[in-house]
């Protein structure tokens, strides 16, 4: 395949990938209140909207919340199950893992489910403390598995030398892993904060008629009346997550956060 | 087969991995590119290879222009650093990979892989994985499949980086006359100078994407063409002077005599003055005469068969290289007096 | 929706390297690390799953939630075509789409890893942006594109491909193609680090002994990485089983698979025992789908 077609091929896809958020964008630019596109008329008045309908705003203020809270929770239990696990690789550290790996791989339908029997039992249906510890543990798996990969890219005789130049336990933590392991909080935590701010069926079932996230806001939109105001969401999110991921690939090494080598190992 | 490389570059980005390389490589030979890392040796058997393709230059083969035919095309074989035998082949299935490209049927393909085999030392492997073989049976391998298809040039990168110091002596040897038996015209990119001085008939030593020298390898350490090559290349003592007239070297004011001067040095530069620590005489002080500098003994490393001494003159340190048995009679602390024998002093540009 | 895979897949899909020193034994105080984690795992995770397995047994009650009981009744209603055909179809379509964006992720990302880093994190921090977005908006975007008011069939139309504008939303194709959609962000992110670790030289190897690059790409880059795509195909499979948007968004009650008829059943017809009792059927299925990459990617290690 020559250059030009592997070009072609690339162009192809990533057209696929634009074309509907291109429309999104266009839908959300249009000056009438119609689901139009190309739109006739530019305009941001939906843009303006969101920040101004106090429906929309309070959807807004529901989301940041949650994703902010969550993701940290999220983060919370992760790392020291990750440490744990990487200092000590007992059985009953690793079956841990795997639990915190479970929520994540199985359809998220299943886990909305269980958190929803769970809420209702213990009486806290309803309330946005069960959105965001719903939320916490559904995304503990993206941070646990990027900081496992930061730890275990972790040069052992680092730790070895700080041990014989007088460090404790406490100290090397402090000095040397937790430096080396900051980029992966940093990005374990933007991921689960971007997903949850996307995140709709955990968040409907189990608290969806009382705490309105965005997204839930525009689903209830889709099926009630059509307005713009739901294309400049998506776009906005859009944005927001360019936004993240390009901050932690500037600051980063974002091929290596996702798997690949380092430049250096290679 | 005569390779001609006519102001090759090659810039990746802002990067100048090569700058105007111009070559020719006689047919038969084994030509050992040389130099530290970074120096673009790799990239230059790369694009002779064909996986990169000069920014600037023409690369021919006898005179056919090569440079814009693709890899795949070349018939050139070559041997990866890492090796790069398929996984998921077994050894006979790696070394027939080209044939069966090439459409070659079964028995034919059976009958060339025993061949390559039995030149490369390694029979009865034929079937294993390659996962079964160790670090030097790989190595013969990767060997046998890239001459299955008789190619025209072989091409080796750092082929014996990942052996062991042991083994890569004995490869070394076998590499060479493996290459004289098959009269196959041969490149082979190392870092390695010890390996270069087994290996080659020419070498060509690289610094920064240039060429530095293109010489046989005991040129190269007898009359380097430059500062670079000469400390590049075995141990040097390179001393900074003034050129004065055409027969003397000024060393913080004291005259070194030098038996002959290249003629593209111009009276009164500065210049480097090239001494063997194998040449330079180390005497007890008394001893008066032309060419000597007066120092004292900084170090003395008894190596057994040979001792090493270590002399400070000034701001100058300089290394001499003796046998125990003209071991001058001399310890740390000495004042010495250090020869330079003109006709060992070799003067090159700063 | 779920995001993107643990940053692995295949071998990579695997429990991490112990220890940076040596795997100390860890003392009693060292355990209290361990212990919030645990906690909040085992309240938060497990019991709401115990309860969901409980509930699937309960007996469902009009007009309340359910009452605690222990019948089969709901796993019965397995039985029905009504839900063998959900489940057929869900298995059928989430297969295909699989298999379809697989087949394009992996040259796509194959390409990708060869890219110069600049470009190559660019597309990254693109795909990593699509991933992110939501079913809901993916639902949206697809449902206005291949609509007649606002679609591509009115771009057709104004250029003079098309007699009039035509409506190709809700079909099997529009819920393909959005399901396609969804999925290949995963696929890519899911096929990365096998793909990028790949040593660059294999290929090289075999251009240089006269195979093309199409044909390096076929004999040499599939084969090599023949698990690493299985386990994509499988991952992806159980992700697409997780769409329960889509089918409603973008096709007919005849396309709803058994994600959309746990969400239906569970909050439409209030009938949770039997929303739970499939919810449980569906994650038996995929755990024991994902046990499966996890095996292949330990016998590859094993194998050396």
């Amino acid at each position: 395949m020559s250059n030009a077609g592997r070009n072609l091929f690339m162009a192809l896809v990533v057209l696929f990938l634009a074309a509907p958020l291109v429309v999104v964008a266009g839908v959300s630019l249009n000056a009438e209140k119609q689901l139009l596109f190309p739109p006739r008329g530019l305009s941001l008045a939906w843009y303006v909207d969101l920040f101004r309908e106090s429906d929309w705003l309070n959807a807004l203020k529901n989301s940041l919340i949650i994703a902010t809270l969550s993701a940290a929770l999220a983060l919370s239990v992760a790392f020291p199950l990750a440490y744990f696990l990487w200092r000590h690789g007992i059985w009953y550290a690793k079956a841990l893992f795997a639990l915190g790996l479970a929520p994540f791989t199985l359809p998220p339908v299943i886990t909305a489910l269980g958190f929803l029997v769970f809420w209702v039992s213990t009486g806290f249906y309803g309330q946005m403390i069960a959105t965001l510890i719903s939320h916490a543990i559904f995304f503990v798996t993206l941070p646990l598995v990027t900081i496992s990969l930061g730890l275990e890219s972790i040069d052992r005789q680092l730790m070895e030398a700080s041990q014989v130049m007088g460090a404790d336990d406490r100290t090397v933590f402090r000095t040397v892993v937790l430096p080396l392991v900051r980029p992966y909080l940093i990005s374990g935590y933007a991921f689960a904060f971007v997903l949850s701010l996307n995140e709709y069926i955990i968040a409907y079932m189990v608290a969806g008629f009382t705490v309105e996230t965005l997204p839930i806001k525009i689903f209830n939109s889709l099926r009630y009346g059509y307005t713009p105001v739901m294309a400049s969401v998506a776009v906005l999110f859009m944005l927001i997550a360019v936004l993240v991921f390009g901050l932690i690939a500037r600051f980063g090494d974002l091929p290596k956060l996702l798997g690949a080598w380092s430049k250096e190992e290679s | 087969m005569t390779l001609r490389l006519e102001h090759v570059s090659k810039s990746f980005g802002g990067l100048q991995a090569l700058v105007d390389v111009d070559l020719e490589f006689p047919h038969g030979r084994l030509i050992c590119l040389l130099g530290p890392s970074g120096c673009g040796k790799t990239t230059l058997l790369r694009c002779i290879a064909g996986l990169e393709t000069p920014t600037e230059g023409r690369i021919r083969l006898d005179g056919r222009d090569l440079t814009d035919v693709p890899a795949h095309k070349r018939n050139f074989g070559m041997v990866f650093q890492s090796l790069a035998l398929f996984p998921h082949l077994s050894v006979g299935e790696n070394i027939a990979y080209g044939l069966t490209i090439r459409g070659v049927d079964k028995a034919g393909r059976r009958r060339r892989t025993e061949e390559l085999l039995q030149l490369v030392r390694l029979p009865g492997v034929i079937d294993r994985p390659v996962s079964q073989l160790s670090g030097g049976q790989r190595q013969r391998v990767a060997i046998a499949r890239a001459l299955a298809l008789n190619p025209a040039l072989f091409l080796l990168d750092e082929p014996l980086s990942a052996l062991d110091a042991k083994l890569r002596e004995t490869m070394q040897i076998e590499l060479r006359l493996l290459q004289r038996r098959l009269g196959i015209s041969t490149i082979v990119v190392t870092h390695d100078q010890r390996e270069a001085m087994t290996m080659a008939d020419i070498v060509v030593v690289m610094d920064h994407g240039r060429v530095q020298q293109v010489a046989a390898p005991l040129d190269t350490y007898r009359s380097p063409s430059n500062a670079f090559v000469a400390d590049f290349i075995g141990i040097s003592n390179l001393v900074p002077g003034t050129l004065r007239g055409r027969d003397a070297v000024l060393v913080h004011g004291q005259p070194i005599r030098v038996a002959s001067v290249p003629a593209a040095i111009a009276e009164g530069t500065h210049v480097t003055l090239l001494i063997r620590p194998e040449e330079v005489h180390v005497r007890p002080t008394e001893t008066n005469g032309e060419n000597h500098l007066r120092g004292e003994v900084s170090f003395v490393r008894d190596l057994g068969a040979s001792i090493e001494i270590t002399v400070r003159c000034g701001e100058q340190q300089l290394l001499a290289v003796t046998t125990p048995r003209e071991r001058p009679p001399i310890e740390i602390g000495d004042a010495v007096a250090v020869e330079l024998p003109a006709s060992a002093c070799v003067v090159l540009p700063s | 929706m779920t995001g993107p895979a643990p940053a692995s897949a295949s071998d990579e899909l695997r429990l991490p390297r112990a220890a940076a020193t040596r795997p100390t034994s860890p003392s009693l105080r060292q355990h209290a690390l361990l212990l919030y984690p645990a906690a909040m795992l085992a309240v938060f995770f497990v019991v709401p799953f115990g309860i969901m397995l409980a509930v699937s047994f309960f007996h469902r009650v009009e007009g309340a939630f359910y009452e605690p009981a222990f019948e089969f009744a709901n796993y019965a209603r397995f039985l029905s075509p009504f839900f063998g055909k959900a489940l057929a179809f869900s298995i059928w379509i989430s297969a295909l789409a699989a298999a379809a964006v697989v087949c394009v992720a992996f040259p796509f990302t194959y390409f990708l890893t060869r890219m110069r880093r600049p470009a190559q994190v660019r597309v990254l921090v693109f795909i990593l942006a699509v991933l992110s977005l939501s079913e809901v908006i993916i639902g949206f975007s697809w449902s206005t594109l291949l609509s007649r008011t606002a679609g591509v069939s009115n771009l057709l139309y104004f250029v003079g491909l098309l007699a009039q504008p035509v409506a190709w939303t809700p079909s099997f194709g529009a819920l393909l193609v959005g399901l396609c959609y969804l999925c290949f962000p995963y696929s890519v992110l899911v096929l990365y680090p096998a793909l990028s670790r790949l040593d660059p030289e294999l290929p090289e190897a075999s251009r240089m002994l006269g195979a093309s690059p199409l044909r390096t790409f076929f004999s040499v880059v599939v084969p090599v990485l023949r698990r690493s795509i299985i386990s994509a195909l499988i991952l992806v499979f159980v992700f697409n089983l997780g769409a329960f948007l889509l089918p409603q968004v973008l096709g007919r009650p005849e396309h709803w698979t058994l994600s959309v008829l746990i969400t239906d059943q569970a909050i439409f017809q209030s009938n949770i025992p039997f929303a739970a009792a499939m919810a449980v059927f569906l994650m038996l299925v995929c755990l024991a789908l994902v046990a499966l990459t996890l095996m292949f990617g330990q016998q590859r290690r094993l194998e050396g």
